[in-house]
């Protein structure tokens, strides 16, 4: 443990800048939902009425966890219910970034020469991930009490966060043990956080609620905070944090530096006959994520799918939520309406991927991968094009298998697997449009702007929030339409327009080739 | 002879550095050049234009009889280069990696492949993220001299690898050498300078500051004497010409500019010479003066006005630290 204390300040110089801006981002999202609520409906009438209708919502309940009550923090919290998802995954990539990716690049055996204990590298990760998660609990906890709300609800938000926080930084710090490469750590924290998501969306959703139990979501959730806390699955957490630290201290105990657990695996020594062209070489960087979004976006469209039906059956009795959502979604169908409002928020999902996968590019470059290339007979625009057919088809492919799978899922509940799924996975394909222009934003930003291409990130995140609490918010018309996403028709159920579409990629046709423009005139590297 | 690379006048900035101030390079077809300076002079910011991938500021760059600029895909074709620092992509294996980039260039002969990975020692089934520094330079270095190109550029393609391993490269470029092709080799080592390179390009600062034969450079430069006299060695010190003079008694050592031999061996004679030797530089002498001593000719053998406020940055920001205190 010798020198832990100057490993957390090393992270805390290195995060001087990431590290308070998502504890504080993701800290204010519960007071900021309840705000909005609070001043949309200062009624208990109003708040009753909203609870009801959104509360009975299967979607939402799928998403967010089980309603618990109709006053506003409650039901500000309930709406905030992603916030400990991505909390948790905040928190597993700060492991994985001060334990695994330091030992892959050889910078923790260069500290490690010095006077540092063997397992100082993972107490300084884990103790920085704790005090961000005391941090969030502090801020939540000051947010809501600093208005008024109640104080023991306040806490019961914040320590939740935190447990499930720190949850996911164990696994983390268990997952960075495992492979040499930090990918691989990344790969196996992501899933386990996937895995425990679904299996509280499953039981929540179905009648299985006792598989909640099963997930660190659950147990958070299940402190019911603003609406009768109950304080002991918080014990839950912190058995699963220690259990799980326990296990990566042992598992960095056993291991070499910079070796993991399971045995790295030899490559050919020969490549595959096919192996010759960047566009060949830009499927075997990209394959990897193509899979992971695809496999992601087909099970969560099969369980998205599968409850629609019910979803539409909880909703024909109440005549006010169907006029509501019938406004909102342009159909009178409550099941098309449901699907439409989730495709949205798919659809920014794979906008995230097409960014992801267009700044390859960047991180090709700067890695000096992209000079072997361009150093080779291969021009810079050829170059180009093999990741772009990655960011721009890729997203394609990972909403087709979306709208393919909600559609059968959806189709196979109502017994009319036909019928249903080509509308559904029209809808799906009617996202891309959008979803290619922030491509488009990533590579004109490439070209032209290169060291400003987290602005794409900055873009995405502004459309997301727009989506997400600008009606809340009471914003003008205007500042909504920025996000392309406000433009596309609401599918399935509604009217297909096909100007948006149109607009939207001609759009993203002239990013891209401003990218490919800007790119061929700049210096590399 | 043709010039393989012909460079003339060339600068770049980045912002406010220069990393190349008016360099000038002749590489003639068919020999082994080689390309010093020290680190941060420029050498890999100057193959980096040859590669096309930045674009000169002003200046001429003929490569190949194209410009590398505008004709990159198609001189690429033509040439192999090995960066200063391999990164490679951590889920390919090395083997992969030299088959990518050969079969980029047209195609790779197999048996080639084989007997360099061979020599390498070069384990071609491990993945990038598993190699050590010498071994991404391996991978690079085969893939280079695998290919059948007429001009390899090879930034410091040494660094990392072992003694071993450095003599199997000296012999795969000697052997470049017979077949015809043409070599520009950035590199520190001396030695390896001194058996390899035809001719030399010494760059400090972004511009040339020699350029020739290593028997040229040696010729144009100072001579070390060491002599015995019977009395001080009054007024030597003065001569120009002379530099470093030291005198214990009356035995003196100094250099002199070979130009200005005559004079200061006339003022040893007078002063009644007992015993004498003289030596031509040697390599590192010669380098480190070269290294070292290029601020002083820059600043003699410059008449740009503009040079003042185009100095490279650390010094802008030493003066700019120096006023804060």
């Amino acid at each position: 443990m010798t020198g832990t204390g100057s490993l957390v300040r090393l992270i805390l110089r290195r995060d001087r800048l990431v590290l308070p801006l998502w504890v504080l981002l993701l800290a204010v999202l519960p007071i900021t939902q309840t705000a909005g609520i609070a001043e949309l409906y200062p009624t208990e009438r109003g708040l009753r009425e909203f609870a009801a209708s959104f509360g009975a919502n299967p979607a939402l309940v799928a998403m967010y966890g089980p309603f618990t009550h109709w006053n506003a923090a409650a039901l500000g919290v309930w709406r905030a219910g992603f916030t400990p998802v991505l909390l948790g995954l905040a928190c597993l990539l700060t492991v994985v970034r001060h334990t695994r990716v330091e030992e892959e690049t050889g910078r923790r055996e260069l500290l490690g020469s010095t006077v540092l204990g063997r397992q100082a590298g993972l107490s300084a990760a884990l103790a920085v991930a704790a005090s961000a998660n005391l941090a969030v609990a502090l801020v939540v906890l000051a947010s809501f009490a600093g208005p008024g709300y109640p104080v023991a609800g306040a806490l019961a938000t914040g320590l939740g966060y935190a447990a499930t926080g720190m949850v996911f930084a164990a696994v983390g710090a268990v997952a960075a043990q495992l492979t040499e490469s930090a990918g691989g750590a990344r790969a196996i924290g992501l899933s386990a956080l996937g895995v425990a998501y679904l299996v509280r969306m499953a039981g929540d959703s179905t009648g299985a609620s006792w598989l909640s139990w099963l997930s660190p979501f659950g147990w958070s959730q299940r402190m019911r905070p603003f609406a009768g806390e109950v304080w002991w699955p918080l014990a839950l957490s912190l058995a699963a944090v220690a259990l799980l630290s326990l296990a990566a201290y042992a598992l960095a105990g056993r291991r070499d530096l910079a070796a993991g657990v399971l045995p790295p695996r030899l490559g050919p020594a020969d490549a595959v006959p096919g192996f010759g062209s960047p566009l060949a070489l830009a499927w075997r960087l990209h394959r990897g994520p193509l899979l992971g979004w695809s496999a992601g976006f087909a099970v969560f469209g099969a369980v998205v799918g599968a409850a629609a039906k019910a979803a539409a059956d909880t909703m024909a009795g109440n005549a006010r939520l169907m006029e509501m959502m019938a406004r909102l979604g342009g159909s009178a169908n409550v099941a098309d309406v449901f699907v439409a409002s989730v495709m949205s928020i798919f659809g920014m999902g794979a906008a995230g991927y097409a960014v992801q996968a267009a700044l390859r590019m960047r991180g090709e470059e700067t890695l000096m991968r992209a000079e072997p290339l361009l150093a080779a007979p291969v021009g810079r625009a050829r170059w180009m094009a093999g990741h772009l057919v990655f960011a721009l088809l890729g997203p394609a492919v990972v909403m087709l298998v979306l709208g393919v799978a909600v559609g059968i899922a959806y189709g196979a509940s109502t017994g009319d697997v036909a019928g249903r799924l080509p509308g559904v996975a029209g809808a799906a394909v009617s996202q891309l449009p959008a979803v290619w222009s922030l491509a488009g934003l990533a590579v004109a930003l490439f070209g032209l702007l290169p060291r400003l291409t987290a602005l794409a990130w900055a873009a995405l995140a502004l459309f997301l929030l727009l989506g997400q609490v600008g009606a809340l918010l009471d914003l003008p018309p205007a500042a909504l339409d920025l996000s392309p996403f406000s433009h596309l028709p609401k599918l399935p159920g509604g009217e297909v327009a096909a100007t948006p579409l149109l607009v939207l990629t001609a759009i993203a046709a002239a990013l891209v080739a401003t990218g490919l423009y800007g790119f061929r005139r700049r210096d590399v590297g | 002879m043709s010039n393989v690379i012909s460079v003339s006048g060339v600068t770049k900035r980045f912002g406010r550095t220069r990393a190349l101030d008016g360099l000038d390079l002749e590489v003639r077809a068919g020999e082994v050049h080689g390309f010093l300076g020290p680190n941060g002079a420029g050498k890999s910011t100057a193959i980096r234009v040859l590669l096309g991938l930045l674009r000169a500021d002003s200046g001429t760059v003929r490569l190949l009889g194209g410009d590398p600029w505008k004709d990159a895909v198609e001189l690429h074709r033509r040439l192999a280069y090995v960066p200063g620092d391999v990164t490679l992509w951590p889920n390919l294996s090395g083997g992969e990696v030299i088959d990518l980039l050969g079969r980029l260039r047209g195609g790779l002969d197999r048996d080639r492949k084989r007997e360099l990975i061979e020599r390498f020692d070069l384990d071609p089934r491990k993945k990038g993220r598993a190699y050590s520094k010498g071994n991404r330079q391996k991978v690079a270095l085969v893939a280079a001299l695998a290919s059948d190109a007429e001009l390899l550029l090879l930034d410091e393609p040494t660094s990392g690898l072992d003694p071993l391993m450095e003599a199997v490269f000296t012999d795969c470029v000697a052997e470049a050498r017979e077949r015809g092709r043409t070599v520009l080799l950035s590199s520190h080592i001396l030695a390896e300078v001194e058996k390899l390179c035809d001719r030399v390009s010494i760059i400090r600062d972004g511009r040339t500051v020699e350029t020739g034969t290593l028997a040229e450079l040696r010729h144009l430069t100072r001579t070390s004497i060491t002599a015995e006299l019977a009395g001080p060695p009054d007024g030597l010190a003065d001569l120009p010409g002379v530099h470093g003079l030291r005198a214990d008694g009356g035995r003196v050592t100094f250099e002199v500019d070979d130009d200005r031999l005559g004079d200061a061996l006339a003022r040893l004679a007078a002063r009644g010479v007992r015993s004498l030797t003289s030596r031509p530089p040697t390599l590192e002498e010669l380098f480190l003066r070269h290294y070292r001593d290029g601020d002083a000719r820059t600043a003699n053998g410059s008449t740009r006005t503009a040079g003042g406020d185009a100095r490279p940055v650390d010094g802008d920001a030493r003066t700019a630290s120096g006023d804060a205190r």
